[in-house]
């Protein structure tokens, strides 16, 4: 019963592929179903025949042509875009300045403030809403994309000043002291020094207001009706759906391919888009 | 090239006072080493006449301008920090280059300074990494050529070579030493190192709590110790102490205690004189110990007991006892003892050093 | 004597007590970096107040008014909401969900965190890259994969209950699947999230810890017991209390998977405040709904703060 250590060690390894195997088939099963039907032909779908976890009529990007041809995929796209793009500059930006200046300036209150956007941070959207959707009607902004670049920030800006002081924090203070020594000023000592040696946290920090931006669900629900105003999120989910029948095909390939840009960007940067993730609870 | 004077100079912290009334001319080209433990207030004066510190009392003079209310950067200084902080996402050029770009020099002006200076600490095949890409000792001589790029006043050196290993550091120091003597810079150098201090300060000053407690050429530290804590800090291994009462017999002072009993030679017996029936701080260094022959004086020479031998090769180190104490003698590598042995040792009587009980003060 | 040279003052003098100039220099300077940092944080501060502390007062505000906002009512919305059955059961169902999802996901999560730790560190990387991809997808996008996997007669889950035997079920009509096919979703969507913050923490214990336990003697199990866990203890309360906030908050599923049916039986604080709020038009009543989370919220971002301030210190 008892196998050398060698042994032993195989029949571990056996097991943790067995379980990450199982966990794989949960969590990728459904993108994999998503993009399945999407490239299936209307009648596959339909069918009741055979078997469906795979294609067995032939592929079709005929759901994707139509997506861009015969509804407002496009419209949402470019509206996703509008809302997105300005929604991380100004997110940034705010972001940046005032982590550099509760990280290092230490001005009376400076702590009270950390601690209030970290609490900021933890209150959900799904919390405010209904208020907000009576600050955004004050505005005139209801039923406008730009609504959007108004709300997001205060999801978004609260974690990554709080994500950008922990990576200012980790700066050693002697290199502010050398470019004080060199001549640099706030400003100069920000843009040379602070943000070329923090760029790890802002792609960090880019990618979650990113994704927060881009994925946003509720804001966009509430505040938005007309399909010329909608993003990619709301839009998918409510007005690609027509009727009683639902179009399968069309709506997964539209749901995967909104997916897109995060999910990419995530590929390309996972080291990043991992250290913004648990700093929540490992940094502090 | 520039004095820099201090006078009365205190710094004040919420709770602690860090640096108390220092008072120091630093002299023009000279190469002056603050020494001391932690916590004595040398990085925090250092940091002082950086710029990096508020001053709290007194007043900071570098060449002829009084310097308390500019910023570091209008004070004509350079500064080497213990972590070396240099900016990681710049090569070692632009590290170089970056204080004289903020200075608006003009492009070739720069370039000849960083040259010459890579060329002085030989890091010319260097100048186009990134600090991660170099050795230790590599940013060590990457800290220094930012710093002399800049032909300062003054250079003000952090703890430079503390986090180098043993082997460099040793290397570095000649090659401060080197660049000192070519550059004729004013320089003013914080190490909690002895060593290092002695032998690369002109002068040293030696700090403890936030009080300058001698300064002066290094031999001069070692020889004359002011007070009991220098001659504690300087030297390794450290100097014994032992408490001893003053006595008169026979016409002459003696220093007694259980297990030794020592005549004071005559340099010292008049200033001892004073303390008769008092008792008094006796110190002697390791090196001035050595085993004891049939020719020594018995006024000189006390019994011990070894208790441990620590062969270095160039000399052995015994951990002796002396009646209730125990010290340090350092004796040649061919002396052959053995633990729990008797050994007799004689000491050079104009060497001994004599310290108040109360004041610590150097009798 | 010599010995203190002539520029020092004599060893150990009294400190004068002339602070004042160098007081005022002082106070001078950090007036203006203060003015800096205040200038640079405004921004922020003015999001803080004017987009989250405002709307939360203004929430409150709401809350006490009368349907057409017309009149004030005091506490009646709140009392009406108590009064009403389908509000209790929103009270239930947002109990059991959050429980059983933050539950779920803290086991799943560390089993997987554990299993790949385990693995050799070459495949660590994509096996934790894959893993994440749920939680990296736009959840109402993911949700409408979902609401087609739960289709019950022309997809997959069906499919293969029949195929290992099962008879089929309709996953979003039926009360308690419905409610199970949300939590499912959560589940799958929040694993990923424990499964990378485990992992950062196993990834963040000294080596040399186990190395001595198993000198010690200690096996496999015991080392989870005596060195991993209480290794982990302070990650592993704060994920819990982050995400039944996250969890608590959930809209998405439930909107895009069944908006609260069958019945009700699958309404959220959220969704039922979007319900009545947004899609009903009754302002108040919702604002009160949303409120109902807050003093979970509160509670729970008490103790996280209290936790992070413990790790760091």
């Amino acid at each position: 019963m008892i196998g050398s250590p060698r042994a032993r060690r195989t029949a571990t390894l056996l097991v943790c592929y067995g379980i990450v195997g199982a966990f794989m088939v949960f969590f990728l099963f459904p993108p994999y179903w998503m993009a399945l039907t999407s490239l299936k032909t209307n009648q596959e779908i339909e069918s009741l025949e055979g078997i469906p976890l795979i294609i067995q009529q032939g592929a079709t990007l005929k759901h994707y042509r139509d997506l861009f041809t015969k509804t407002d995929f496009l419209v949402y796209l470019k509206n996703s875009v509008l809302v997105t793009v300005p929604t991380v500059l100004v997110s940034m930006v705010i972001s940046v300045m005032a982590a550099y200046a509760l990280s290092r300036l230490g001005f009376l209150g400076a702590g009270v403030i950390g601690t209030g956007v970290f609490l900021v941070y933890l209150v959900p959207d799904s919390l405010l809403f209904i208020p907000l959707f009576k600050v955004i009607g004050g505005l005139g902004l209801l039923n406008s994309k730009w609504s959007l670049l108004v709300v997001y920030p205060t999801a978004i800006v609260p974690f990554c000043t709080w994500l950008l002081i922990g990576y200012f924090a980790s700066i050693p203070r002697e290199l502010d002291e050398a470019a004080l020594v060199d001549g640099a000023n706030h400003f100069q000592m920000l843009v040379r020094i602070f943000l070329p040696v923090a760029v790890p946290g802002l792609i960090a920090a880019t990618i979650f207001a990113f994704t927060v931006s881009w994925s946003g669900f509720l804001y966009p629900l509430a505040f938005i009706y007309s399909s010329s105003e909608q993003v990619l999120t709301a839009g998918t989910v409510t007005s690609l759906i027509k009727g009683d029948v639902y179009h399968w095909g069309g709506l997964m390939a539209g749901a995967l391919l909104a997916s897109l840009p995060p999910v990419l960007l995530y590929a390309f940067l996972m080291d990043y888009y991992i250290s913004g993730l648990t700093a929540g609870s490992t940094k502090a | 090239m520039a004095q820099v004077l201090m006078k009365d100079l205190n710094k004040k912290y919420d709770e602690v006072h860090a640096v108390k009334d220092v008072n120091l001319h630093v002299r023009d080209k000279e190469f002056i080493v603050l020494v001391g433990p932690s916590g004595c207030g040398k990085s925090t004066t250092l940091r002082m006449v950086a710029g990096l510190e508020e001053i709290t009392a007194g007043e900071i003079t570098i060449g002829d301008r009084v310097v308390n209310d500019l910023p570091p950067k209008d004070r004509d200084i350079a500064m080497v920090f213990q972590n070396y902080a240099l900016y990681p996402h710049m090569t070692v050029y632009d590290n170089m280059a970056f204080g004289l770009k903020m200075r608006k020099f003009p492009k070739a002006e720069i370039a000849k300074r960083v040259g010459d200076a890579a060329e002085i600490l030989g890091i010319q095949e260097l100048l186009r990494r990134k600090p991660r890409q170099l050795s230790g000792g590599q940013r060590q001589r990457v800290a220094v050529g930012r710093a002399i790029v800049r032909h300062p006043q003054v250079f003000l050196f952090d703890e430079p070579l503390s986090n180098l290993d043993a082997k460099l550091r040793v290397q570095m120091r000649v090659e401060l030493k080197r660049l000192h003597d070519r550059l004729e810079t004013t320089a003013i150098y914080v190490t909690h190192d002895q060593v290092e201090a002695m032998t690369l300060g002109d002068r040293v000053v030696v700090m403890k709590d936030g009080w300058i407690q001698q300064v002066g050429e290094p031999l001069e530290l070692y020889s004359k110790p002011a007070n009991r804590f220098v001659a504690g800090f300087i030297g390794s291994p450290a100097m014994n102490f032992m408490d001893v009462a003053v006595t008169d017999a026979g016409g002459a002072l003696w220093v007694e205690s259980n297990g030794l009993r020592v005549k004071v030679p005559p340099v010292h017996a008049g200033r001892l004189g004073a303390y008769r029936g008092q008792h008094v701080t006796l110190g002697i260094r390791p090196e001035d110990l050595r085993v004891a022959t049939g020719a020594d004086s018995g006024d000189y020479a006390f019994d011990t007991v070894v208790d441990v031998v620590e062969p270095l090769g160039s000399e052995i180190l015994l951990d002796l006892k002396a009646g209730d104490h125990a010290l340090v003698a350092r004796v040649e590598p061919t002396v052959r003892v053995k633990e729990h042995e008797q050994l007799r040792l004689a000491l050079q009587p104009e060497r001994l050093h004599f310290f108040d009980l109360k004041t610590e003060l150097s009798i | 004597m010599g010995r203190v040279s002539p520029d020092t003052a004599a060893v150990h003098a009294a400190a004068p007590a002339r602070v004042t100039p160098a007081r005022a220099r002082l106070l001078v300077r950090l007036r203006s970096r203060s003015a800096v940092g205040i200038v640079m944080t405004l921004p922020l501060i003015l999001l803080i107040v004017g987009l989250v502390a405002y709307p939360f007062f203004y929430a409150i505000y709401l809350s006490l008014l009368n349907k057409r906002e017309t009149a004030f009512v005091g506490l009646d919305n709140f009392r009406f909401l108590l009064t009403r059955d389908t509000f209790w059961l929103v009270v239930q169902t947002s109990f059991l969900f959050t429980s059983l999802a933050v539950l779920w996901k803290a086991i799943l999560g560390l089993t997987l965190a554990l299993v790949i730790h385990t693995l050799p560190p070459r495949g660590q990387r994509v096996w934790r890259g894959l893993s994440l991809i749920p939680w990296v997808m736009p959840l109402a996008l993911s949700s409408l994969g979902w609401w087609w996997i739960y289709e019950p007669t022309h997809s997959a889950l069906n499919w293969v209950l029949v195929l290992l035997g099962f008879s089929p079920k309709s996953w979003l009509a039926e009360p308690f699947w419905a409610r199970f096919s949300v939590t499912l979703v959560n589940i799958w969507y929040g694993t990923p999230f424990f499964m990378i913050t485990y992992l950062a923490g196993l990834k963040s214990i000294p080596q040399e810890l186990y190395e001595s336990s198993a000198i010690d003697g200690a096996n496999a199990a015991q080392r989870l017991r005596y060195v991993t866990l209480p290794m982990l203890k302070n990650i592993i309360a704060i994920t819990l209390l982050f995400s039944t906030i996250v969890t608590l908050a959930t809209f998405d599923i439930v909107r895009v998977l069944t908006r609260g049916g069958p019945r009700e039986w699958t309404h959220l604080f959220g969704t039922y405040a979007f319900e009545l709020g947004i899609a009903s038009g009754d302002v108040p009543l919702g604002a009160a709904v949303s409120l109902f989370m807050f003093p979970i919220l509160a509670v729970s971002a008490f103790f996280i703060l209290r936790g992070i301030r413990r790790s760091t210190s």
